[in-house]
């Protein structure tokens, strides 16, 4: 699904410049649910943001699900973010004059998906992270972990290929973090891919795969037994 | 192109910082106001002006005979003359296009003594020799009985027409004033008709003082012969009197055996010439009115958009999110766009409202105080609204031009991060 050869990415700092990631190869499969974990300057988020086509690769190469990610202009990228990716912050990233549905329904609009079809399926998502009832409820009106499941409903409801949460737990409690997590691992049973960048290690061992980044390189990357946050909640 | 979602969006942006938004809207409404007042105010001055002119026909030109100031075939300088009738046809022969010619002949005049009589009343009036086209370009509204016509022309019948400021100087109040006789310089006249002309400013009275009787029955009872002393010559429309007045008094100097240099001896006065350097005047006030109209519109519109950018700058973060989410920067940038100008198209609709409103209350208050010299029915037409709205959405596209492009060139993942 997702292809990394050699990546390598620079910031330029006024006369020096920061080398961020030095050289990773990466590599996952369909149905995957991939931690990434790293201390903060390790290079998880910029890791996460060239994945998302939100930041540009300075060597090395990317295919997503067989499609080369080059060279590509702002109009592009928009438009293969919209129908390959599905994004979770940690700071949740709602529009907040839009209820709990048109922020749901907001990646179909940009799909031009008419108006009642895209009610019809933000409900159903929203359904599916049990909001239903909330639909028309502004994000201020929701706790924490209910606009975090309006999120997910958001980033699933274009049907991505990929699934990528920014630390989706960081500005959560350890409860709503396990109901999150939860509702991440029954999206991952149904077989979507999955990447999560954490520094938190129980959110980590939630998952079937933790890439540890550190400096810029992949420390250790291994499969592990995966802890149901069910049992938490 | 219309989107139900987009609409919403525009609507919700601009609700919700309500005070700012009705801030900004200000400045775009106050210059489309002072825009719409300004050019309803120049109209209203055209309109006076107009008005002044009366029904007068404006493409006209009025001719009189001076002392030659050159000898020619053997006739000595400084000599008088008068024009002939013949002149007449020999104009209309010669120069097409010319809708009335007028030849008059005049008694009286400034200071001249008492010259008509009616029973134990007199008075000194001007007393004109007409044809009957003199009123379409000397304009009266005839009160009672009738005007002149071309029966009374042929047959030299002694017949007057009098002006109201006659009728109360000679007559009783109540007093009978069809069929009776007045005594121009001892010649009866039957009264046949009165007169009001349209009164415009000081020389109001003096053109209610006027008797017009046949100008051949004038030539015979006043022993004219054949002269003519005024022409009042009209040109059809289409055809400036500007433009043939130079051959027509060419043609009179010839038949005068004028010389042909001899600038001094036609005198001569174009109404049309007139008209149109008022007429300049008009435009020149319509081009200072949206001069000034548009100029304190662009402050609004710097307004505009400058409240966008600040409105960009404040929505970074959720241009980032929506960029993340997919949406292309194209439709990004018309969002903004749209914001912009239909802010400036609301807030300039309602200038456009005031300011006719505005017009309304002044018309009101013009109608209730009586008319005004030189300003009457200040008044905007359709085509100028138009215009103005015209200038409102290419205003409100210029302002929102420049936020929409700072709009997105911040990258996503700058947007992103921005708090």
């Amino acid at each position: 699904m997702i292809e990394i050869k050699n990546l390598h990415k620079s910031y330029k700092m006024g006369s020096n410049s920061l080398h961020v990631l030095k050289g990773i190869d990466f590599s996952v499969e369909e149905g995957e649910l991939v931690a990434i974990m790293g201390s903060s300057g390790s290079g998880k988020s910029t890791l996460l943001n060239i994945l998302g086509m939100l930041d540009e690769l300075d060597e090395g190469s990317y295919d997503l699900d067989g499609v080369p990610i080059k060279n590509l202009n702002e109009t592009k990228a928009a438009n293969y973010r919209n129908k390959f990716l599905g994004f979770v912050f940690q700071s949740f990233n709602l529009i907040n004059y839009k209820n709990a549905m048109e922020n749901v329904a907001l990646p179909l609009y940009y799909q031009k998906m008419v108006r009642k079809e895209r009610q019809e399926k933000a409900l159903k998502y929203l359904d599916q992270v049990g909001l239903k009832e909330w639909a028309t409820h502004l994000p201020s009106e929701l706790s924490g972990g209910q606009k975090q499941r309006v999120a997910i409903a958001r980033a699933m409801v274009g049907e991505p290929k990929v699934l990528l949460a920014d630390e989706p737990t960081g500005a959560l409690d350890s409860k709503t973090s396990y109901e999150v997590m939860d509702l991440i691992q029954k999206i991952n049973d149904k077989g979507n891919t999955i990447l999560i960048v954490t520094h938190e290690s129980d959110i980590a061992d939630m998952c079937k795969r933790i890439v540890h980044l550190k400096d810029g390189v992949i420390l250790e990357d291994k499969k592990v037994e995966q802890v149901r946050a069910s049992e938490y909640v | 192109m219309f989107s139900k979602d987009r609409w919403k969006e525009i609507l919700e942006v601009m609700s919700s910082n309500l005070l700012r938004t009705i801030a900004t809207a200000f400045g775009v409404f106050w210059g489309i106001s002072i825009l719409i007042i300004l050019l309803s105010a120049g109209k209203g001055l055209e309109n006076g002006i107009r008005q002044d002119f009366g029904d007068i026909a404006t493409n006209t030109m009025f001719m009189w005979t001076r002392a030659t100031t050159k000898a020619h075939e053997g006739l000595p300088k400084g000599r008088r003359f008068n024009f002939k009738i013949e002149d007449v046809q020999s104009i209309n022969d010669n120069v097409p296009n010319l809708r009335f010619i007028s030849p008059r002949n005049q008694l009286g005049g400034f200071n001249g003594g008492n010259n008509v009589v009616k029973g134990l009343n007199a008075g000194a009036y001007n007393v004109y020799g007409d044809y009957p086209e003199i009123i379409n370009q000397d304009p009266m509204t005839i009160t009672s009985g009738r005007f002149l016509n071309h029966n009374d022309i042929n047959e030299k019948r002694k017949i007057a027409i009098i002006g109201q400021g006659v009728k109360s100087e000679l007559y009783d109040k109540e007093e009978e004033v069809l069929g009776t006789y007045i005594k121009i310089q001892g010649v009866n006249f039957l009264v046949v008709g009165t007169y009001k002309k349209k009164s415009n400013d000081g020389d109001g009275e003096e053109g209610q003082k006027e008797i017009f009787v046949p100008f051949t029955s004038f030539s015979q009872a006043f022993n004219m012969g054949n002269n003519v002393g005024w022409m009042a010559i009209t040109a059809h429309d289409g055809t400036s009197i500007t433009s043939v007045k130079e051959k027509i008094v060419n043609i009179v100097k010839q038949n005068r055996k004028v010389h042909p240099d001899d600038t001094r001896a036609v005198g001569y006065f174009d109404l049309y010439e007139q008209f149109n350097r008022v007429e300049s005047l008009f435009g020149a006030l319509t081009f200072i009115a949206y001069f000034v109209g548009v100029l304190v519109l662009l402050s609004g519109i710097i307004g505009v958009s400058n409240i966008m950018l600040i409105v960009v700058k404040e929505r970074t973060k959720e241009i980032g999110i929506r960029r993340a989410l997919g949406e292309s920067p194209r439709s990004i940038k018309l969002q903004i766009i749209m914001e912009s100008i239909f802010l400036t198209i609301i807030s300039g609709m309602t200038g456009i409202i005031f300011g006719a409103l505005f017009i309304y209350g002044v018309n009101a208050l013009l109608d209730s105080v009586g008319p005004v010299d030189m300003f009457l029915n200040p008044s905007v037409s359709l085509g100028v609204v138009l215009s103005a709205l015209l200038i409102l959405i290419i205003s409100g596209l210029l302002a929102g031009f420049i936020p929409a492009n700072s709009a997105i060139k911040v990258k996503p993942i700058e947007a992103l991060r921005a708090e």
